[in-house]
């Protein structure tokens, strides 16, 4: 039977979705080095975020946070055979542009970067590559989708090694969503009022009880039972940033997140998996810090 | 009703838990040796082949997963799936040792990064009802296929969808095309 000629379309909607559904039930980790990017691949991550600095050392030494060189981007997608993800400001389309030249497979427009523009993010449906965005609220996760991104996580409080801030972010985007699905339709143009989102997107969700595009967590996990925390809450994949690589045995935690990741809801797979790691990252109170990165981006 | 057994280590289990719960199968999530008990139909689905063959070895499912293929039982693999049951990776991590159930051999990520994942209808053979909605994500592509493999549908020259007795191996996303037919087949085979 003759095949079809009819030419690929790049760049749909279902091909930029798609690709975070695979990313599913896995660990995303932040890296710096190539050599931090093998360690995690070795561990089993889902893919790698190329950094120049983890969030921990971007809180620490202050001053503007900007794209990665892309010289370590390239090293690190020679490094690795896994997908390469990199991070532009919020609102800087150029940036953006840079990392679709460099072939990154998915932009995180992200708050822990210095913000470039204070009233439009990105235009990701412009893009080719698809982009993943933070959101601390559904309207703000609903704001995001409208601009084109095809996968939100939790902002958390990147940098901190502490889950509170993912965990009320989490709980507040998926209570939303459970009370939008049990709305009525006349209510729902209030809601996307409220929620400050477009009210065709509003109606969607509220028929689906999901979001549209999957929701993984970001932000705080440093330990094998965050990631379990999170994932039994809802969130459908961890992104792991200063919590591996600020840790004494990067190795054997990123191995163990990778494990309690998919073993979520096994406690005694994560009770194995917690044992003899050395020390966590040293974390930060809430109440400490000088700058929320998650209050940027709206 | 059948019962399908979706490996849920990571990756796209829940679309394809979806599809065949949608076709009347009752669907069950597999992480553990135990959860393959009694299961009819196997999927091994999209995801990261490396993250997914680390798990198959971690969870004890290697072995028993590589058995219930090679006994012949139904099985969807896709994507990531197809590689982690091929005979031959190229690509691959050097430490990424395929199941070697399908006699296939596959490159990893051939046709680019993820700005080069597409969408193009493939024509399937013997598929009544007009050509099939092709996801294509960070694909790999089947560069060669053993005797007892039959091509059923292609793209750009190279197979896309090919079946080895009840095994059926695609390079794109059934599961993401809203779309049942390739899941059909594959029950009709149980």
């Amino acid at each position: 039977m003759p095949e079809l000629t009819t030419p690929p379309t790049t760049g749909t909607a279902r091909v930029k979705r798609g690709f975070a559904e695979m990313l599913r039930g896995g660990v995303i980790m932040d890296v710096v080095t190539p050599e931090q990017a093998r360690i995690a691949e070795d561990a089993g991550a889902v893919a790698v975020m190329a950094l120049e600095r983890v969030p921990a050392d971007i809180r620490r030494d202050g001053g503007v946070a900007r794209m990665s060189d892309p010289a370590i981007i390239e090293a690190i997608q020679n490094a690795v055979t896994i997908p390469v993800m990199a991070k532009c400001r919020i609102g800087h389309f150029a940036e953006a542009q840079v990392l679709q030249a460099l072939g990154v497979d998915y932009i995180d427009e992200s708050e822990v970067l210095t913000p470039a523009d204070e009233d439009h993010h990105v235009d990701k449906w412009a893009f080719t590559v698809p982009f993943v965005c933070g959101a601390t609220t559904l309207g703000e996760a609903l704001r995001r989708i409208a601009e084109g991104a095809s996968l939100i996580r939790s902002k958390g409080e990147a940098g901190t090694g502490n889950i509170v801030e993912a965990v009320r972010h989490l709980r507040s985007i998926l209570g939303d969503l459970r009370r939008l699905s049990v709305s009525g339709p006349e209510e729902l143009p209030t809601r996307a009022k409220e929620l400050g989102a477009p009210l065709e997107l509003v109606r969607e969700v509220a028929e689906r009880g999901e979001l549209p595009v999957p929701l993984f967590c970001a932000g705080g996990i440093a330990t094998p039972a965050d990631a379990s925390l999170v994932m039994q809450l809802g969130a459908q994949a961890v992104f792991v940033g200063s919590g591996i690589f600020k840790s004494s045995d990067p190795a054997a935690r990123a191995k163990a997140i990778v494990e309690a990741t998919t073993h979520a809801r096994d406690p005694a797979i994560v009770a194995k998996v917690s044992r003899g790691l050395g020390e966590a990252m040293r974390g930060e109170e809430l109440g400490a810090l000088t700058t929320r990165l998650a209050e940027r981006g709206w | 009703m059948a019962k399908v057994g979706v490996v849920a280590l990571q990756g796209a289990f829940r679309e394809h838990r979806e599809a065949f719960a949608a076709l009347g199968a009752e669907v069950v999530e597999v992480r553990t040796p135990a959860d393959l008990s009694g299961v009819e139909a196997v999927v091994l689905p999209g995801g990261e082949s490396t993250t997914i063959t680390r798990l198959l070895d971690l969870s004890g499912l290697r072995e028993p997963v590589r058995q219930c293929l090679h006994a012949g039982t139904p099985a969807l693999l896709t994507c990531a799936g197809l590689i982690v049951a091929a005979a031959e990776v190229l690509d691959g991590r050097p430490d990424q040792v395929p199941l070697g159930v399908l006699a296939v051999r596959v490159r990893r990520n051939a046709y680019g990064r993820q700005r080069e994942s597409f969408e193009a209808p493939v024509r399937i053979a013997g598929l009544a009802g007009g050509p099939f909605p092709g996801v294509f994500i960070r694909a790999p592509v089947i560069e060669a296929t053993g005797p007892d493999v039959e091509i059923l549908a292609r793209h750009a020259g190279t197979p896309v969808l090919v079946r080895q007795g009840r095994l059926f191996g695609a390079t794109f996303h059934p599961e993401l095309a809203g779309d049942l037919r390739v899941h059909q087949l594959v029950l009709q085979e149980v």
